[in-house]
């Protein structure tokens, strides 16, 4: 590199330096090197690891059907719901509030739509019209934010903890889910709305997901060729190049690997016109999951209003003196999250293609523990996005690998719980030893 | 009741840079701030002393946009200034350095430098690394051994989290400065780092309120000293004019210089 700023360590020191202390201690002490310069969160990373002993773990227990692309496969699709309003609940939570009805409002949401494509709409336009889909995702969106909103601006504007008022929000969307659906399970669904829940129709195929592979692969060089870019403009320190391409490989290699992994996965010859190659690659709620994920990765990160919420968490009265309307704040949170859930509920009920009285009971468990295992902090301020995706993948793949295992019902509640417990002791001893 | 001396100048009138006028605030039926008078000129140090609860940050903070007060005006370059939010009073070049640092501890320097003020791209989006950059300018100025941009300001010293505090009240340009206890919680070379900084401003023609329990740091660093005790103004004095147990007397009894009685002075000095 001609043009290598001042500051920038070109090459790694060479660890023939240290004192000879064994293999071992040298590749600890590379491996501490290597989190310092590349700037990886050891908390991201120790998540990510977690996750691969319980993979390896399960295939082992499973005899080899875990880490099958049939069930990768699934595993993604079955933690599209909870991962996405994840991503809204950490937001929540750093603002040191809580949303308790996420679950209910799903339920309310989902049956809200079920009844309005299975019912309402087909009198006036007839079952499977190209326009009800449509009219059910808005219709769907304008009822999680109003609600979300609704809720938010009690907690901001009159003052109610946001545990009461969505501990109230829980009781009341869930009596509406009920209301509505007088115990009735509505199904089907319209067929294109159907799409949304994945499926065998519902996956890009081998084609398009190499397609979004190649894009992600893109993604990540221009974003660190990018940082890079920006640091040299104001000749700030850089990371060593090996590093930038070490970081770079890794994040592509990631993407391939699952793109490879769920193109392996083949629909079954009769959805298949009798072809037993036809893959089904990356389903829509997984991909709806990650361009969630990335807008929410964007917004918590690189708008003034994700700057703010951090803010709040971390210092109210802080935020107050440096003219922020926490308030309002507040209340766009609660949006966010509002509408987070309804995506959520489009995902669940076009994948169950019905909406029963049940639909969402117990979500909000799932979402709250999600976001806390991956590594947010009920004190406010503390939480990502993509730890708390990583947090609904690892519950899901807790849970999926004892059904695998045909493990009772009960016993993976247990585990569950005690995992989650066992997750947020180890992040707190974790954080408290950085702390001091 | 009140008594506020005139400015060293004695030429022209010339307004103040700032005046508080009969500022009222009360919290329930307490006065915490009752009918107080003060004013600050160009590149001056006004000090604000009293005991605990003397009201003294009550009164910056309607100042500094944090308080509404419930009558009196304030004034900055002899005109009515509006003032109910923080944002109102950088408008008018009011930067504040809180005793509590108001600092977001999760957050890096640069961010709580910028916090709610972001510098953003054409895009609007935050534009993190022109924001470190002001910060690496003007941390050069006041601390240049200071490094730790990227990290958040739970984990910076005592005196680099001040430092973050005071650097944003020098980017942003203030023409009046409010530094409440800067001092407090920082060793004696951090100290003295902070006096230089106040006469460097000074010197610029910022105007500096200046709270502080540290008689030693007021006669060290005021031009005139204004005492409070229980919401009113005792009075506002020359530093020149008074010794420290002057000073003291007005803190403790309530009484100007001139007013206190021999026997009153005994009992002070115990």
């Amino acid at each position: 590199m001609s043009d290598t700023p001042v500051g920038e360590t070109t090459a790694p020191e060479p660890l023939t330096d240290q004192p000879a202390g064994g293999a071992v201690r040298r590749l600890v002490q590379s491996g501490v090197r290597l989190f310092r310069v590349t700037e990886v969160d050891p908390r991201l990373l120790g998540m990510l690891a977690a996750l691969v002993v319980i993979w390896l773990l399960f295939n082992v227990l499973s005899g080899g059907t875990f880490l099958t692309p049939r069930n990768l496969w699934n595993l993604s699709v079955q933690t599209a719901v909870v991962a996405i309003m994840a991503t809204g609940m950490v937001l929540v939570i750093v603002t040191r509030n809580i949303d308790l009805s996420v679950g209910s409002m799903l339920g309310m949401i989902g049956m809200a739509i079920a009844i309005l494509q299975n019912e309402i709409l087909p009198r006036w336009l007839g079952f499977d019209h190209w326009v009800i889909w449509i009219i059910a995702v808005v219709a769907a969106l304008l009822i999680g934010a109003v609600v979300g909103a609704f809720q938010g601006a009690i907690v901001a504007y009159v003052g109610v903890p946001s545990f009461i008022v969505t501990l109230g929000g829980l009781l009341v969307w869930g009596g509406a889910r009920w209301a509505l659906s007088s115990g009735r399970t509505i199904a089907p669904m319209d067929a294109t709305f159907q799409l949304f829940g994945g499926g065998a129709r519902g996956s890009l195929g081998a084609e398009l997901s190499w397609v979004i592979g190649v894009l992600g692969c893109v993604g990540v060089v221009a974003m660190l060729w990018n940082g890079r870019r920006q640091r040299r403009r104001f000749q700030f320190p850089l990371r060593p190049m090996w590093a930038e391409i070490f970081l770079g490989i890794v994040a592509c290699a990631a993407i391939i690997g699952s793109i490879t992994m769920l193109n392996r996965y083949f629909k079954p010859p009769t959805l298949a016109e009798g072809a037993t190659d036809v893959a089904f690659g990356l389903a829509y709620p997984v991909l709806i999951t990650l361009a969630v994920a990335l807008a929410v990765t964007f917004v918590a990160n690189r708008t003034r209003f994700g700057r703010y919420v951090y803010a709040i968490g971390g210092n109210p009265e802080a935020a107050e003196l440096g003219g922020i309307n926490t308030r309002w704040m507040i209340v766009r949170t609660f949006m966010l999250m509002g509408i987070l859930v309804a995506i959520a509920a489009i995902v669940q009920v076009a994948r169950l293609n019905a909406a029963t009285s049940g639909l969402g009971t117990l979500a909000e468990l799932y979402v709250i523990a999600a976001a806390v295992i991956g590594g947010t902090s009920f004190s406010g301020g503390i939480g990502t996005i993509p730890g708390a995706v990583l947090g609904a993948l690892v519950m899901q793949s807790l849970q999926s690998g004892m059904v695998l295992m045909g493990v009772d019902a009960p016993i993976q509640d247990i585990v569950v719980g005690i995992v989650l417990v066992v997750a947020v002791a180890i992040d707190t001893a974790y954080r408290r030893r950085v702390a001091r | 009741m009140t008594s506020t001396l005139e400015p060293s100048s004695g030429g022209a009138p010339r307004p103040p840079l700032v005046e508080l006028r009969d500022i009222r605030v009360a919290f329930g039926g307490v006065h915490a701030v009752d009918g107080v008078t003060v004013d600050l000129y160009p590149g001056e140090v006004v000090a604000l002393v009293g005991g605990n609860g003397a009201g003294k940050t009550t009164l910056i903070k309607t100042l500094s946009g944090a308080h509404t007060a419930d009558s009196g005006q304030i004034f900055i370059d002899g005109s009515l200034a509006d003032i109910s939010t923080p944002r109102d009073a950088r408008a008018y070049g009011v930067e504040t350095i809180y005793q509590t640092l108001a600092l977001a501890e999760n957050i890096d320097a640069p961010g709580n430098m910028f916090l709610g003020r972001e510098l953003t791209s054409r895009w609007k989006t935050l534009d993190d690394t022109a924001m470190e950059d002001a910060t690496r300018k003007v941390m050069g100025r006041l601390n240049p051994r200071f490094e730790n941009f990227k990290v958040p300001v739970s984990s910076l010293s005592g005196g680099q989290r001040q430092s973050v505090a005071i650097a944003k009240a020098v980017h942003f340009n203030a023409r009046i400065l409010i530094m409440d206890e800067p001092t407090a919680a920082l060793g004696p070379a951090e100290t003295a780092q902070v006096g230089e900084l106040i006469r460097q401003l000074k010197s610029e023609g910022i105007g500096i309120f200046l709270i502080s329990h540290d008689i030693h740091d007021v006669f060290d660093l005021a031009d005139r000293i204004s005492v409070m005790l229980q919401g009113k103004l005792v009075g506002t004095v020359k530093k020149d004019d008074v010794t420290m147990d002057d000073v003291l007397g007005m803190i403790i009894i309530g009484k100007l210089p001139g007013e206190v009685s021999q026997s009153e002075l005994d009992d002070l000095r115990g």
